[in-house]
C-alpha cells in the first residue's frame, strides 16, 4: 500500500512496537517505567496484567499520545507516537476506564461526531454508526443521552465510538472494572468478535480470569518492569514450583483412621512439601491440601497408598493446577489486589 | 442480536482509506461540534450573555441619567465601553468554566485530545469558539443600546475597525479563559472566577474615559494594567471620538501584543494539562 496518511495501517507488520520506553513524571522518586520492551502482532489480543500502579496506565498513555515518553520508542501500526503523534491518532483507538462521553451530544451523535473529527465521509459514518448501534445492543435508545446510561452500556458506547473510525489498534484501559457478570461477558465476546474481525486488542486488567480468558498473550507488569510475556497457557506450563493436591479422605469400613498419622504418613512422601487441612466436607471425611514440587497427579498413586495404609481411604483427589495468579505470586512475590 | 448483523457492522482495518483528511478539517469538524451544541440552546445562551449589560445599560445609562445623578452624554462613554465588556467577559467565560469541567469532571475533551489534529490546536480551537460567542453577545448589545438609550454612539466610517476591535476584545477575553481554565485547579474555580471577574469587569475603563483619571492617578496605573482598558478605549475612541480616550492605535497595539502572550501562556496551560 502507498500513499495518503489513512493507509499506513498496511505497512506495519506490528501492531505496537515498544522499545525501552521509560517514564519518570516529574518529581517522583523513581521511574513509572522502566526500560519496558514489547512487541504485539497483528490481529492479537494483547492483556496487560499488573496491579494498579504498576505502570500499565502510563504504557497505554503513552501509546496512545496523552504521555509523553522520557525515553524510548513506541509505534503504533507503524507509526512512532512521539515524533507523529498526529498520525498515530488516526491510527489508533481508546477506550478509557472513565467515561468521557459528551454528554452534550446524543449516543448516535456522539458516534457521529468522533467520526467527522477522523474524516469519516458522511454517508459512511451513518451506516457505521447504524451497524455498531445494533451490534452494541444500543440502537433503540440511540438517541438517548449518556447520563442515562448504566456503567455497562456507557462501556459499549465508548467501544462503539472507537470503532467509528476504524482503528488498526484498540486499546482498552480496565475494560471490566465496575461491570456486572452480564455485561461483563458481553464485553469478552465483542473483544473476541473484533479479533475476528482482524482489529488488534491491546487490553489493560487486574483480573486474572480476563486476561486468561481473552489474550492471546499476556505480559505481567509491576513496578514499572516487564517480568514476563507469554501466552497464557505457556507462562503457566512455565512454572516450575509447586502444585496442590487437594484430596477428600474417609475413614475404612474398620473405622480407626487416625489423622495425625495419616498426615505423617503423607508428609513423609519425597516431593510433599507440606500438607494444609481444609474445611470439611461434612459428610464423615476430612479434606487435606497437599503442596508437592512436580506433577501433582504424580502424587495420586502415593498419596493413596500412605493413606489406605495409615487405615483411610482416598474418596476423592483434585489436581491444583496453578493459574495466572500463581505465576503472579511467582513473579513478584504478592497477590495481584 | 445475530452474529451475521456484527459481521457486517464491523469496521474492519481493511476496509478502503479514508480520503485524505488534514487537520484543518479536523478542527473544522470540532468547530461545528460545539457550533451544534450552542446552536440547539442559542436562546439560553443569549440570556446568559444579555442580562448583566442590560441591566448595566438601563440603570447606569438611562436611569441615573434620567435621575440626573449621571450627565446627559453619558452613554457616549459607558455605551462602547460596554460593548468591550461584553466581548471579553463572555469570551473568558466561555472557555474557563468549560475548559474545567472537561478536563476534570466529564473528561469529555479527550475525545478531541484523541483526534487527529496538534493538541495546541484543540487549545486554539476553544478560544476561536468562545470568542465567536463573545462576538455575538457583543453584537447583541447594538440593538439592547438602541432600545434602551433610544440611540448609540456610532460612526459608519469607522464600522469595520469596531468590528475588529470587538472581535481582538473577544479574543483576548477567550484567552484569558484558556489561562484560567488550565492554571487554576478545578476545586478553586469559583474563587478565582470571583477574585478575577470583579476586577476585572471595574478596571477595564468600562463605565469611565481612561484618560480623565488624571486626579486619581494609582487607578489610572491599575486600569492601565488591564488589557481590557485597551478595548473600551479603543471602541470609544471609534465610536465616540469626542470622549477623551487613548489613541486608537495604542489601544490596537497593546491589545494585539496581549492577546500574544496570553494566548501563549494559556496555550502552554493547555497543553500542560493535556499530556502528561
Amino acid at each position: 500500500m502507498s500513499g495518503g496518511p489513512g493507509d499506513r495501517i498496511g505497512d506495519a507488520a506490528l501492531a505496537v512496537e515498544v522499545a525501552d520506553l521509560v517514564k519518570r513524571y516529574p518529581k517522583a522518586p523513581s521511574d513509572s517505567l522502566a526500560g519496558v520492551s514489547f512487541q504485539v502482532r497483528r490481529g492479537e489480543v494483547f492483556g496487560f496484567l499488573g496491579p494498579n500502579g504498576a505502570g500499565k496506565t502510563t504504557t497505554i498513555g503513552i501509546l496512545t499520545t496523552r504521555i509523553r515518553p522520557t525515553r524510548g520508542r513506541a509505534c503504533v501500526a507503524g507509526v512512532d507516537v512521539v515524533a507523529d503523534p498526529v498520525g498515530a491518532r488516526r491510527v489508533l483507538g481508546v477506550v478509557p476506564q472513565q467515561n468521557n462521553l459528551d454528554r452534550s451530544l446524543s449516543v448516535r451523535q456522539n458516534l457521529l461526531f468522533h467520526a467527522s473529527y477522523h474524516g469519516v465521509p458522511r454517508a459512511r459514518r451513518q451506516k457505521l454508526a447504524d451497524g455498531l448501534l445494533d451490534q452494541f445492543g444500543l440502537a433503540d435508545r440511540s438517541d438517548g443521552r449518556p447520563d442515562d446510561f448504566s456503567g455497562g452500556q456507557i462501556q459499549r458506547m465508548m467501544i462503539a465510538r472507537a470503532l467509528m473510525h476504524a482503528p488498526a489498534v484498540l486499546f482498552l484501559d480496565e475494560p471490566s472494572t465496575g461491570l456486572d457478570p452480564a455485561a461483563r461477558l458481553f464485553l469478552w465476546e465483542k473483544v473476541a468478535e473484533l479479533k475476528a474481525g482482524g482489529t488488534t486488542v491491546v487490553i489493560t486488567t487486574h483480573d486474572m480470569d480476563e486476561a486468561a480468558t481473552l489474550s492471546d498473550r499476556v505480559a505481567i507488569i509491576d513496578h514499572g518492569t516487564l517480568l514476563a510475556l507469554d501466552a497464557p497457557a505457556a507462562l503457566v506450563r512455565g512454572m516450575t514450583g509447586e502444585r496442590t493436591l487437594d484430596c477428600t479422605i474417609e475413614p475404612t469400613s474398620g473405622g480407626g483412621a487416625d489423622p495425625a498419622a495419616i498426615g505423617e504418613a503423607v508428609t513423609a512422601i519425597t516431593g510433599v512439601n507440606q500438607i494444609e487441612p481444609l474445611a470439611d466436607t461434612g459428610v464423615g471425611g476430612w479434606r487435606l491440601r497437599i503442596y508437592v514440587d512436580g506433577e501433582a497427579a504424580a502424587f495420586v498413586a502415593p498419596v493413596a497408598q500412605a493413606i489406605s495404609a495409615s487405615g483411610g481411604r482416598l474418596s476423592d483427589a483434585r489436581l491444583g493446577e496453578p493459574n495466572l495468579e500463581d505465576v503472579f505470586i511467582h513473579l513478584t512475590g504478592r497477590a495481584l489486589r | 442480536m445475530s452474529a451475521a448483523t456484527g459481521e457486517e457492522a464491523r469496521p474492519s482495518p481493511a476496509l478502503e482509506p479514508l480520503p485524505h483528511w488534514g487537520p484543518v478539517q479536523t478542527f473544522v469538524a470540532i468547530l461545528r461540534r460545539d457550533l451544534f451544541v450552542t446552536g440547539r440552546e442559542f436562546p439560553v445562551f443569549l440570556a446568559q450573555v444579555i442580562l448583566q449589560p442590560l441591566f448595566l445599560l438601563f440603570v447606569f445609562g438611562k436611569v441615573l441619567t434620567e435621575l440626573g445623578y449621571a450627565r446627559p452624554g453619558y452613554e457616549q462613554v459607558l455605551f462602547p465601553g460596554l460593548v468591550a465588556l461584553a466581548a471579553v467577559l463572555t469570551g473568558l467565560q466561555s472557555t474557563a468554566l468549560p475548559l474545567v469541567i472537561e478536563f476534570s469532571y466529564s473528561n469529555e475533551i479527550e475525545d478531541r485530545l484523541l483526534a487527529p489534529l496538534p493538541i495546541g490546536a484543540v487549545a486554539v480551537e476553544k478560544v476561536v469558539f468562545a470568542a465567536m460567542r463573545a462576538c455575538v453577545a457583543a453584537a447583541v448589545m447594538f440593538p439592547v443600546g438602541i432600545w434602551i438609550l433610544g440611540s448609540i454612539p456610532w460612526q459608519r466610517s469607522t464600522g469595520l475597525a469596531v468590528a475588529a476591535m470587538t472581535i481582538l476584545g473577544s479574543l483576548l477575553g477567550a484567552s484569558m479563559g484558556l489561562i484560567l481554565g488550565t492554571f487554576v485547579p478545578p476545586n478553586r474555580i469559583s474563587v478565582a472566577l470571583t477574585l478575577v471577574l470583579t476586577p476585572l469587569i471595574f478596571t477595564g475603563s468600562s463605565q469611565y474615559p481612561w484618560p480623565s483619571l488624571g486626579n486619581l492617578r494609582w487607578f489610572q496605573v491599575i486600569s492601565a494594567l488591564n488589557p481590557m482598558t485597551y478595548v473600551s478605549e479603543g471602541l470609544r475612541g471609534l465610536m465616540a471620538p469626542s470622549v477623551p480616550h487613548i489613541q486608537t492605535w495604542i489601544c490596537f497595539v497593546v491589545a494585539i501584543g496581549s492577546l500574544v502572550v496570553l494566548t501563549a501562556v494559556g496555550m502552554v496551560g493547555f497543553i500542560r494539562r493535556a499530556l502528561g
